[in-house]
């Protein structure tokens, strides 16, 4: 088999954040105070990859022999991924030099994560989705242990290593039973297939396998164990990109092989994943209600969140995926806000991070009041924000497919929910801060991010319909 | 189509994220002021546009859906789908609104460069006042309930933001903050019952959009059951936004903030959202007979009781806000006679002399000083000759003296009243005409003529151009304004109804209203109000100048009415007593007491403390122990296969 021109066109934009890596890598091996550099010579990789996917996405196909998407589905995940990595990088780079461990690595091993989770979301073969999601897991366990001085650091690396390790065991398990019961790891041969006649039940055993394996990806409930510990524990930019990109990759994945290939894959398995949805809610939104520290809050939040996603997958009709995708674009821009904002008022040695930090927050500091005003506010569901529209489309599709009673389980956790989110908000601005406060200057590429990002949750909630007319037709 | 329409929106959101951003750096007033006033003048000229180019078309292609963006899309399956499209509706009613608003709005604006001068919150007043005009213009383009809904809501917001804008104040016995919380709250029930309605209505068309809704209406049969309680339902909301019985509490309150935002907010734009409302979906309520007796009884009783009101009250801002009321139940009178051209005809001139009455009001309080009890004035002609004059033309006009605005259109209002309702609401509309021409010339009289009766170290001045010059357009629209929509029986061709007719006419289609009409008796019924207001204004200039001790002896034989009067029927006090009390009483103590402490306390620690133990659970489960969490995954992966195997 030889290559083709269409074949490197399809993998343009993945290819463009691969090379950039690598030459990242070794600017960063052979040139000495690099970091500014490699972050600059990232962030051009990026933009130039989000331009390449932008200009595939109309010209929607296969690439290498049908194993991986090109344009359309891919180009979208790619461009939303590429825009977490750049709002990541904006933000980190002050980060890094607060907390004293900037070096050119981390945004090497950010771009090869990036890298992973474009392939991940371009899979058109199980073999893909193992690789992408490799390439990936790995370069976030070392992200997540990148401040190698701090235990919690050190701690988060190896939990989830280890852990992820155990998951990726099942995952690839999952895979070969599959492969053993269907004949091939081609997603649309699995199709042709499992729409041709009913699997043998060691292909349930495998698909059970491969779907814990991507619910542990994204952080559902029961598989969610080591999201607080992790997530606390990374550095806050890793946080960011981990709970948004990382995320909305697995998503991709999960939707390509049990909506689009398995077409839902039957109502054994919509129960199951609205059974893990709604623990997912439930869970998420009344352990965070309890939390001090913020990072560890939204942790737990995003649990929750992972389950409104989950609860778009589960009805598994046209408005659910379209919704999942939404809603993952509306996450990423609220989330990595959140964190950003977070990354900024943190100081060194892991110093303001509860809530109490956030006294009197909003008039000290109007701006970073605001954005993570309208942050926390997209994140509880409030009109005419993204969170909102998000969860409509979602819960909206939950009733279609007559599960109201997930719909109404996810009705009341987002109303707990909001208690743990605007309770940031009351000490923003309702709580005395304390005597002679120090305000703290935002940085101009934090300040450019945060804004982007904001703009992003004001823009996509108000005018919805530009995210859905971009995706109405994947499904 | 109408392509700049766009732009009409734009440049007061424009305005209002600019200052609402930079004012506070924005050192100079002066620009500040420009911003937020051109950003309304621009507005005003692009509507301009818009009409001409409406001119230029027929009459049957002059209404055009203007879609800006998708709003929400979601196909929710067996239900039909909801689709929202951000679409303006350019129409001739929406054009008519929309000039009014930008135009009165624009003047305002310039007048409040001079009437807020100096305040610590310039920049604040400007940004709202810019969003308020955004809002109120979403009201009145949107082409679907939910977009009309989001201007609804956002005008409420701004009133609420410029009623206590000056939150640190005293307002009556309490602040200006309790007095903006009163308004939100009292619009909160009416907005209640619009989205009731809304949601009725969505539920029986499957469409949010007034021209699709319309059309299906068409062929439903009239008195329709679900047809009368939509536009119940809408018009609770809308007693609520026009401050009619039993929602018209908050607005005499609302007098707390700046008089620019009174005048424009309270008197010409937003409290007459409400008669928009009805006059834009007019099928409904063609279709609803029970519906419509239900607004013009509203109406009338608003009118009148407001009117009578307006007779004892001693601040000068509160005899013009109940006279809004009582104007504003005018205009539901005609639109619950069915006469929805003459309620938009009142509207716009209602804007006009309203506007110039509450800026004067607000002349005449600056240059007194904040004084605005008019039992301490008088005498004032001489001090504030502008303001004089512009004030005489518009109590004029309210009074319905001709050739001033206000004789046409509430003369339109009265012989509709009478044609297509009874004589008793005719009679309760022209009782009310008597009324209002006698309390504004006493309110005329106690300010302006006469001796002055306030202390001497005060020294009234006259305002700065910024605000005469408003003054001064405005007075004149107040003349003229009315000459559009001269009546047949007085030679006139109603040109204003004729424009509009087009918009009503699938109202009158299925209208059941039998108008039963006569020149001679119209000629006869313009006659009788003409006298009764000259009489009332002799009246008043009786008892307030030549005789002044014949109100005192009147206020002491009718001292139980006074008292009544005064006390606005106690109204605010029986809610107190029976809505209020009851609730802060039975929240204290059975609420509280009982079912918060015993049972929401109870269940709520109950829960906290299952939450607490199940907390404990999850904490003894994730303990850090990477072994452990390994064991729930396994667990989880366990319960995937059973599940999905047997």
């Amino acid at each position: 088999m030889s290559v083709t021109g269409s074949d490197l066109l399809g993998i343009l934009a993945v290819g463009i954040v691969s090379v950039t890596a690598l030459i990242a890598m070794l600017a960063g091996v052979f040139l000495k105070n690099s970091a500014r550099l490699v972050m600059w010579l990232g962030l051009a990789g990026m933009a130039g990859a989000f331009a390449a996917a932008w200009g595939t996405y109309p010209s929607a196909g296969t690439a290498f022999g049908g194993m991986i998407l090109a344009g359309g589905y891919a180009s979208f995940f790619g461009m939303l991924i590429l825009c977490a990595g750049i709002l990541t990088f904006l933000l980190a780079s002050d980060y890094l030099r607060k907390e004293g461990v900037e070096y050119p690595e981390f945004y090497v091993m950010v771009l090869f994560a990036v890298s992973g989770m474009m392939l991940m979301s371009a899979a058109a073969d199980l073999i893909i989705v193992f690789l992408g999601l490799e390439i990936m897991s790995v370069s976030l366990y070392v992200l997540a242990g990148f401040m190698r001085r701090r235990e919690k650091s050190i701690e988060a690396s190896l939990k989830y290593f280890l852990l992820g390790a155990f998951a990726t065991g099942f995952l690839l398990y999952g895979i070969a039973l599959i492969y053993g019961t269907m004949g091939t790891t081609d997603l649309a041969g699995i199709a042709l297939r499992f729409a041709s006649a009913p699997p043998p039940s060691l292909f349930w055993v495998g698909a059970g396998l491969l779907l814990g394996g991507f619910a542990f990806k994204v952080g559902a409930v029961p598989f969610h164990m080591w999201v607080p510990d992790v997530y606390e524990g990374s550095p806050t930019p890793v946080s960011g990109i981990m709970s948004t990109g990382g995320k909305a990759a697995a998503f991709a994945a999960f939707l390509l092989v049990f909506v689009k290939s398995l077409g839902g894959g039957g109502a054994k398995v919509q129960t199951l994943l609205a059974i893990f949805a709604a623990l997912s809610m439930v869970t998420g939104a009344v352990i965070a209600i309890a939390q001090k520290n913020l990072k560890r809050m939204l942790a737990y939040s995003s649990i929750a969140h992972a389950g409104y996603m989950l609860t778009g997958l589960a009805a598994a009709n046209q408005l659910g995926e379209s919704g999942v995708l939404y809603y993952l674009v509306a996450y990423t821009f609220m989330n990595i806000g959140t964190f950003g904002v977070i990354s900024l008022i943190e100081q060194a040695e892991e110093k303001r991070l509860e809530f109490s930090d956030y006294a009197g927050l909003g008039l000290r500091q109007p701006f970073l009041g605001i954005v993570m005003s309208i942050f926390l506010f997209s994140l509880a569901g409030i009109p005419p924000l993204a969170g909102f529209f998000g969860k409509y489309y979602v819960f909206a599709a939950a009733v279609d497919a007559h599960m109201t009673w997930l719909a109404i389980v996810g009705v009341l956790a987002s109303v707990v929910s909001v208690y743990y989110y605007l309770r940031v908000v009351v000490f923003m601005y309702f709580h005395e801060g304390p005597e002679g406060a120090e305000v703290i200057s935002v940085p101009l590429l934090g300040s450019v991010a945060l804004l982007l990002s904001a703009a992003g949750v004001v823009g996509i909630g108000v005018f919805p319909s530009s995210i859905l007319s971009l995706t109405g037709w994947f499904f | 189509m109408y392509p700049v329409i766009g732009t009409v929106l734009l440049f007061p959101l424009v305005g209002f994220v600019v200052n609402g951003l930079l004012g506070s750096r924005l050192k100079s007033e002066k620009i500040v002021g420009w911003i937020g006033s051109g950003a309304v003048g621009l507005s005003f000229l692009a509507a301009v546009v818009t009409l001409l180019q409406m001119l230029s078309v027929p009459a049957d292609l002059r209404a055009q859906t203007v879609n800006l963006f998708t709003w929400i899309t979601a196909a929710t399956g067996t239900e039909g789908s909801l689709n929202v499209s951000a679409a303006l509706l350019v129409d001739q009613l929406s054009i008519v609104m929309v000039l009014v608003v930008t135009g009165v709005g624009f003047l305002i604006h310039v007048y409040s460069i001079g009437y807020m001068h100096v305040d610590r919150g310039f920049w604040r007043f400007f940004s709202y006042m810019n969003l308020f005009i955004f809002a109120m213009l979403v009201l009145v383009l949107a082409d679907n309930f939910l977009l009309l809904f989001l201007g609804w809501e956002g005008v409420g917001l701004c009133s609420y933001l410029l009623i206590g804008f000056w939150y640190d104040r005293k307002f009556e016995k309490s602040t200006t903050s309790d007095a903006a919380k009163k308004a939100f709250i009292v619009n909160r029930i009416g907005d209640f019952g619009f989205l009731l309605g809304m949601f009725l209505v969505f539920t029986t068309f499957g469409t949010l959009k007034f021209v699709s809704v319309s059309r299906q209406a068409m062929a439903f049969a009239p008195a329709d059951p679900r047809i009368f309680w939509i536009t119940l339902l809408l018009f609770v909301g809308a007693t609520g936004k026009s401050a009619q019985i039993p929602l018209h509490v908050w607005l005499p309150d609302a007098m707390a903030g700046p008089t620019p935002v009174s005048a424009l907010i309270h008197a010409a734009t937003m409290v007459t959202a409400g008669v928009y409302m009805v006059a834009r979906t007019s099928v409904l309520y063609a279709l609803s007979p029970a519906t419509m007796t239900i607004v013009a009884i509203v109406g009338g009783a608003t009118a009148l009781l407001a009117a009578t009101i307006g007779l004892v009250q001693n601040d000068i801002k509160k005899v013009l806000a109940y006279s809004t009321i009582s104007q504003l139940g005018y205009m539901f009178v005609a639109v619950g006679v069915g006469a929805y051209a003459a309620g938009m005809f009142h509207l716009m001139t209602h804007a006009f002399f309203k506007a110039v009455l509450f800026l004067g009001a607000g002349a005449v309080i600056h240059g007194m000083h904040d004084e605005q009890d008019i039992q301490k004035m008088g005498g004032l002609k001489k001090y504030l000759p502008t303001t004089y004059w512009t004030f005489l033309v518009a109590a004029l006009a309210i009074s319905g003296i001709p050739p001033l605005s206000g004789f046409f259109s509430k003369d339109e209002i009265l012989t509709k009243a009478l044609f297509n309702g009874s004589t008793l609401l005719w009679l309760v509309g022209f009782l009310t005409a008597g009324l209002t021409a006698f309390y504004i010339f006493r309110l005329f009289c106690l300010i302006f003529e006469g001796k002055p009766r306030y202390s001497a170290e005060i020294h009234p001045h006259e305002a700065p151009p910024a605000m005469r010059i408003p003054l001064i357009i405005l007075a004149f629209l107040s003349i003229g304004g009315g000459w559009v929509g001269i009546p047949a029986a007085l030679g006139g061709g109603n040109w204003f109804g004729r424009w509009l007719e087009p918009v009503f006419q699938p109202a009158a289609s299925v209208s059941l209203l039998v108008p039963d009409e006569s020149r001679v008796i119209e000629h006869l019924l313009m006659g009788l109000t003409f006298l009764l207001a000259v009489g009332a204004i002799f009246g008043a200039y009786v008892l307030y100048i030549k005789r002044e001790e014949l109100v005192k002896s009147l206020r002491h034989r009718f001292a139980g009415p006074y008292k009544v009067l005064l006390n606005k029927y106690y109204v605010d006090e029986a809610y107190d007593a029976a809505v209020v009390t009851p609730i802060v009483k039975g929240s204290q103590k059975l609420l509280w007491k009982w079912f918060d402490v015993g049972i929401v306390d109870g269940a709520v620690n109950g829960v906290a403390r299952l939450f607490w133990l199940f907390s404990n659970v999850t904490r003894r489960v994730q303990t850090g122990v990477a072994q452990s969490y390994a064991v729930v995954f396994m667990l989880g992966i366990l319960f995937a296969i059973w599940w999905l195997v047997f």
